[in-house]
């Protein structure tokens, strides 16, 4: 086993070191370092085409990298594929259930695939429906469940195998509010359990919920490392003011208001002012006779950081 | 094969965590995986199988009727074509009814058949119900998914072929002890043509695609010296019938349901063998571009 090379940690679960994925004339992921120490609940933020779900599929051992270096559990999943994959799970993007198959089935067959014993992937399905709140769905077939069942059942899969870390690559996206709450409390329980949760999201309030530390991935490269709070502290105001306007008018008040705030962002009917304290910012603001159609105080949020670190900013 | 671990305790929490003591090396194997990258196989190719048989346990009259094809053929012969046609030179050069010319060259063609379309099911399992995406991420490898779903497509062709063979029996067809390796014989051809098959659904990009493969499956099927001995072509065109696998199979299948064994017989062997390996080599990379990129 490769744990003693140079320059990896024996305690991180996964660690790259100017990693790369390239397709054909494509670089999805351009040269990026990070650790994911075991226990901790790691997330992957960014924008569509990032790099987040490439950067996912390396670790995973699903995509061969193009550079740098890579070690899941301590091994490369260039020689140790099936090693790895013994011992992490894997939730993807799209659900990719068996449909032919029922819930328990489902269960049951992927536990197969993993070498597992009939009895101990019987007795794993009935454990992992319970967690999942399926079993009394438990001999229905696949198709006819909603989004947010489909999706606990993937997650459940991903765990059939009791893996060391879970990889999960936005696993509420395209779920109603109910349904991620009641995912977000299944993940921090697993977490809770020691289980290293790696996620990709482009949710923040998800981020803030899950995440002990996380990286903002922009254009393949990662632009920010660091815990929620300690992100928004750096890359953030503590306070933010939101002016509302008629969508597509918002521009024509850049220039009355900006030197009000430390940064500006131009959301398509917003204006966002970064500022200490957003009260007497918003008491300047209609000194100035800007008038618009509401407006809010609020807090900073990873937000907020995203869109600094990921968006176009017109105020440095 | 060995079990997977021993079923460890439930948690009460209903947490997941119990672990199980995975070794560096997924369970199960053979001789296989000293030889094979370790990358793209682990020796577990046998769960897939476990999967269609999960499938067919509920749709078991699905694989039944299966068997009725080949025996409408046998009995179409034998009640039609035999009384229009007379004896016929058989392999050994001495007389033999038209029937039992024809019977074998069926059984094999029937395992190609069954093979081939078994297989096609691939493109849809590959392509819309990403099946393989998922099993790809557990230790299974694509070897692995490879040698899986090809032996479900010839465990399939052999049932069939079973059944053709206890028909043929019946008929008074197979006479020699040596009909019952017309068994292997299609188990070597299903295995050759799902090898082939499989590849054929990675490279397929649509279902209407599939007349393609009914374009080659067809006439080999007629002209593979099924209905008639090679001797009816003209010298010039024979090695057009010898690069069909299927002749390969029929040749085979013709000489041990006579008993008649000749050393050409390790040529037809020997093709049809290298057809398989390559068939599976291919066809693991395929799904390993496709998905694993």
């Amino acid at each position: 086993m490769s744990r003693t090379e140079a320059g990896f940690d024996d305690t991180a679960v996964v660690s790259a070191r100017g990693l790369k994925k390239r397709f054909d004339s494509f670089e999805a992921v351009r040269g990026i370092d990070f650790e994911v120490a075991r226990g901790e609940a790691f997330g992957l933020l960014g924008p569509n085409g990032a790099g987040k779900s490439s950067t996912m599929r390396m670790i995973a051992c699903t995509s061969p990298r193009t550079g740098g270096t890579l070690r899941v559990l301590g091994m490369d999943p260039q020689t140790h594929g099936p090693a790895i994959r013994a011992r992490i799970g894997t939730v993807p993007q799209t659900d990719n259930l068996d449909m032919e198959l029922t819930v328990r089935q489902n269960l049951q067959t992927y536990g197969r695939y993993f070498g597992l014993s009939r009895a101990h992937v019987r007795d794993k399905a009935v454990e992992l429906m319970e967690f999942a709140r399926l079993s009394d769905r438990a001999d229905d077939e696949v198709q006819p469940l909603s989004g947010g069942m489909k999706r606990r059942l993937a997650i459940a899969r991903g765990l059939v195998n009791d893996p060391e870390v879970l990889l999960l690559d936005e696993p509420t996206t395209g779920l109603d509010p109910q349904a991620r709450h009641l995912l977000w409390e299944r993940l921090f329980r697993l977490k809770q359990s020691g289980v290293t949760l790696i996620l990709t999201t482009h949710y923040m309030d998800e981020a803030e919920q899950l995440c002990d530390r996380l990286v903002v991935m922009d254009g393949g490269l990662i632009v920010a490392e660091g815990s929620p709070a300690g992100l928004i502290e750096q890359y953030s105001t503590r306070e933010v003011l939101e002016l509302r306007f008629h969508p597509g008018t918002q521009t024509r008040y850049v220039s009355a208001v900006e030197d009000l705030a430390e940064r500006v962002e131009v959301l398509p009917d917003r204006l966002l002012l970064y500022t200490k304290n957003a009260d007497a910012t918003a008491a300047r603001v209609s000194e100035r006779d800007v008038r618009p159609l509401s407006s809010l105080v609020r807090r900073s949020t990873l937000e907020d950081v995203f869109l600094r670190l990921t968006g176009r900013t017109l105020v440095d | 094969m060995t079990e997977g671990t021993p079923p460890t305790r439930i948690p009460a929490a209903g947490v997941p965590h119990a672990r199980p003591a995975v070794a560096g090396r997924p369970v199960g194997g053979g001789p296989l995986l000293r030889m094979l990258p370790s990358s793209s196989y682990a020796g577990l190719s046998f769960r897939l199988v476990e999967r269609s048989v999960l499938l067919y346990s509920r749709a078991w009259l699905v694989l039944v009727s299966g068997v009725f094809e080949p025996l409408f053929y046998l009995l179409a012969f034998r009640v039609g074509f035999s009384s229009l046609i007379g004896d016929v030179t058989g392999p050994d050069g001495r007389p033999m009814s038209y029937v039992a010319f024809v019977a074998p060259a069926l059984l094999v063609a029937s395992a190609m058949n069954g093979a081939v379309y078994e297989t096609l099911s691939i493109f849809y399992k590959l392509r819309f119900d990403r099946l393989y995406d998922a099993v790809l991420a557990t230790p299974m490898g694509t070897l692995d998914v490879a040698i899986g779903e090809i032996s479900w497509a010839v465990l399939r062709s052999g049932l069939y072929a079973t059944a053709f063979l206890g028909v043929m029996a019946a008929m008074g067809l197979a006479t020699s002890p040596w009909a019952l390796l017309l068994i292997p014989t299609a188990l070597l051809i299903a295995t050759a043509f799902a090898a082939i098959g499989m590849v054929c659904a990675t490279l397929l990009r649509s279902s209407s695609q599939f007349d393609y493969i009914h374009a080659v499956v067809m006439p080999m099927f007629l002209f593979s010296t099924t209905f008639y001995p090679m001797s009816v072509y003209p010298p010039s065109l024979r090695w057009l019938v010898e690069l069909s696998p299927l002749y390969h199979g029929i040749e085979l299948a013709r000489g041990l349901s006579a008993g008649t064994l000749d050393p050409t017989m390790i040529g037809h062997v020997g093709f049809l063998a290298v057809l398989a390996a390559g068939g599976l080599y291919v066809a693991s990379r395929r799904i390993g571009k496709l998905l694993l990129s």
